[in-house]
């Protein structure tokens, strides 16, 4: 399984910046027991970039990714996302930001249990107040996409771990975001399906064109990506092209 | 979000646990059911009760000795009965009534293998007009008989079935006490009233009872009625000044008689019935505030069981509000539905007990009304704070929640 080379030429310096965070830092506990999860971390990220966040166990990748993903909120410092400073926002700005332009997947799926696929899929246009019949149409849309559009009525007891994330894919793409956050979405895989999830994010960001984060701790996933950051302590301590970073 | 597709998932969500949500709603049914029932049996109580005053007989004044204070247990004591002169003094001197008099007393009956113990009533012949019991086959007493206090007497139903065996009672002697008694006729049936069977009765001359039975001459109670709707309360003041002057009380001191009418008896039970209901409706009300709690336990195991569901909806953007009423709209389903199920059980209690006890079945919509609204009332109380709770929780410790 090779790296898989997606136009990188495409994305020019002067494509917008959809994530740019300043000093960010994220402190759990105080005194002795202080944990810096995040420990003043800087970056931008541009539209239809393809970034993996990389970095040994506990060095704040999760944290990082929720923080961006409007899921957390930092102890400290600046995040605008496409230019609007997210630390201004109530709560339910902030889910209204996720519910519009933002799409989650993560490693143990999280799809709903005893629910189908296509109800899991449907539960984000539910929220955006959707009819059921456009919403059956866009979800199996989305189904059909990942591969998924005759399992519709399964239920993510009924289907393997592959078609789960494939499910939950299908779900965070169902709303047309122009961002793809995913924490680990190929850790709970075995590597053939990994390379399969990996090729429908890379083929869905052929087609779309959208911005991905997404952490690993996989030297061989964080190739697909076209830009790799690499974390120590909760800090960002590399930043380049999957060959410059990756030894 | 659509208030339908709100619904929807609640509905789901109550559907994917049924044993749970039975359970869950059980407090709830019990409690409606129970308030409806109780409500309604004892509004059926105060119609019944209302309804046999009425067959006793309207504008019916009880002359009694002694004083009586009102309302259930009331202290009574004891005072001389009446003369029959006095009877007499209220026939001639109060207008537009009927008058008996009444001495009760009860005897040892045996007719043929059979004996029992049975109320007699010395009386005369205007007691079947001011009771409202008529002779049903047979005859009155002649005046001859009532002069004389003769060996005769009228008898109710229920000797006839439970005594006589199916022989012919009119001319058959019958033991009264130490009398050998020849009847004469048979009332018309009454049926039970207040617990007491009407038909297990004797009817005799007044002065048969005195002389025969219990050797004195004076009478136990006098019976009046009012031929005209609305006088008793004339009647009764009539009443009073003329026994007053009559039994000449201690001067200054309390009667020593007292007048009901049925209108007082019927009130007297209405309002022990009516104290009866509230007391009943009180702890059933009770039981369905438990109901309340069960479910607002049974919310908040859930919304912790649920953690990771309330994260994963928070993360794909659902606002604290959309899952407030998510888990709001949830209890109120389920106390709603516990509330209609409660409704329904209530009323076929209601139904099968007046059935038994053959009491009116009495379906009043303002109770429903108000059963059905404190279901739902309590859905949204008891709910609220689960639900709040739920909406509170920070996505991504909710999403970590295992
Ligand atoms: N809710 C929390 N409370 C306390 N410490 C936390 C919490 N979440 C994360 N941490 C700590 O922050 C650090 C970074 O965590 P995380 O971002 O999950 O690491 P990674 O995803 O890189 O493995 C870890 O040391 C972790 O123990
Ligand atoms: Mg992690």
């Amino acid at each position: 399984m090779g790296p898989v080379n997606v136009g990188v030429s495409e994305i020019s310096q002067s494509s917008p910046c959809v994530v740019e965070a300043r000093d960010i830092y994220k402190i759990y506990g105080s005194g002795a027991t202080e944990v810096r999860a995040l420990d003043g971390v800087s970056l931008n990220i541009r539209a239809g970039e393809f970034v993996a966040i990389m970095g040994p166990s506990g060095s704040g990748k999760s944290t990082c990714m929720n923080i961006l993903g409007c899921l957390d909120v930092p102890s400290s410092g600046e995040y605008r996302f496409r230019g609007v400073e997210v630390g201004g926002l109530n709560r339910d700005e902030l889910a209204l930001l996720r519910r519009n332009f933002m799409g989650f997947v993560f490693q143990s799926f999280n799809l709903l249990p005893r629910t189908s696929a296509l109800s899991n899929v449907e539960l984000p246009l539910i929220y955006e107040g959707v009819r059921p019949a456009q919403r059956h149409e866009l979800a199996m849309q989305a189904l059909t996409t990942v591969g998924l559009a005759d399992r519709a009525h399964a239920t993510s007891a009924q289907l393997s771990g592959g078609q789960q994330q494939r499910v939950a894919i299908a779900r965070a793409l169902v709303t047309e975001p122009p961002l793809l956050l995913a924490d680990e979405p190929t850790g709970n895989l075995d590597t053939a399906m990994a390379g399969e999830i990996m090729k429908e994010l890379v083929s869905i960001r052929e087609q779309r064109g959208i911005t991905i984060l997404m952490v690993t701790h996989e030297p061989d996933i964080a190739r697909y990506a076209d830009r790799v950051l690499f974390f120590t302590d909760g800090k960002l301590v590399r930043d380049g092209t999957p060959s410059e970073v990756i030894p | 979000m659509r208030a339908l597709d709100t619904l929807g998932m609640s509905v789901q969500a109550i559907a994917r646990n049924k044993l749970r949500s039975f359970l869950t709603t059980l407090g709830i049914i019990i409690g409606v059911a129970s308030v409806v029932a109780m409500v309604h049996l004892g509004q059926s109580a105060t119609r019944s009760v209302t309804e046999q005053i009425a067959s006793i007989g309207s504008n019916l004044l009880f002359v009694m000795p002694g004083t009586a204070q009102r309302g259930p247990g009331g202290l009574r004591t004891s005072a001389e009965n009446f003369e029959l002169g006095d009877v007499e003094a209220i026939r001639n001197e109060v207008a537009g009534i009927l008058v008996a008099p009444a001495l009760t007393t009860s005897a040892t009956v045996v007719i043929g293998n059979a004996n029992d113990t049975i109320p007699v009533i010395g009386t005369t012949n205007d007691y079947f007009a001011v009771r409202n019991h008529y002779l049903d086959y047979g005859r009155e007493f002649e005046d001859s008989e009532q002069s004389a206090g003769a060996a005769v007497c009228i008898i109710g139903k229920t000797l006839i079935e439970e005594m006589f065996l199916g022989q012919e009672p009119l001319g058959a002697n019958i033991r009264v006490g130490r009398t050998a008694c020849r009847v004469i006729g048979v009332l018309v049936e009454k049926g039970e009233s207040m617990g007491q069977d009407r038909d297990k009765i004797i009817l005799m001359p007044v002065k048969a009872v005195q002389r025969r039975l219990v050797g004195e001459l004076d009478v136990s109670a006098i019976y009046v009625s009012a031929l005209v709707d609305g006088t008793t309360g004339l009647v009764q003041a009539q009443i009073e000044s003329l026994l007053r002057q009559r039994r000449n009380p201690a001067a200054g001191g309390a009667d020593d008689f007292y007048v009901r009418d049925t209108q007082d008896i019927a009130q007297t039970l209405e309002s022990t019935t009516n104290t009866l209901t509230v007391l009943l409706g009180a702890i059933a009300a009770v039981s369905l505030l438990v109901g309340g709690i069960g479910i607002m336990n049974i919310m908040l195991v859930s919304v912790t069981e649920r953690t990771r569901e309330i994260g994963i909806r928070l993360a794909i953007g659902a606002r604290a509000r959309d899952v407030l009423t998510q888990f709001l709209v949830e209890s109120i389903a389920l106390s709603t539905l516990g509330g209609i199920i409660g409704l329904i059980v209530g009323v076929g209690g209601t139904w099968l007990v007046t059935w038994q006890l053959d009491m009116p079945f009495v379906v009043s919509p303002a109770v429903m009304a108000v059963g059905f609204t404190f279901s739902v009332a309590i859905g949204v109380i008891f709910g609220y704070f689960p639900a709040r709770k739920a909406a509170m929780l920070n996505p991504i410790d909710a999403l970590r929640h295992e």
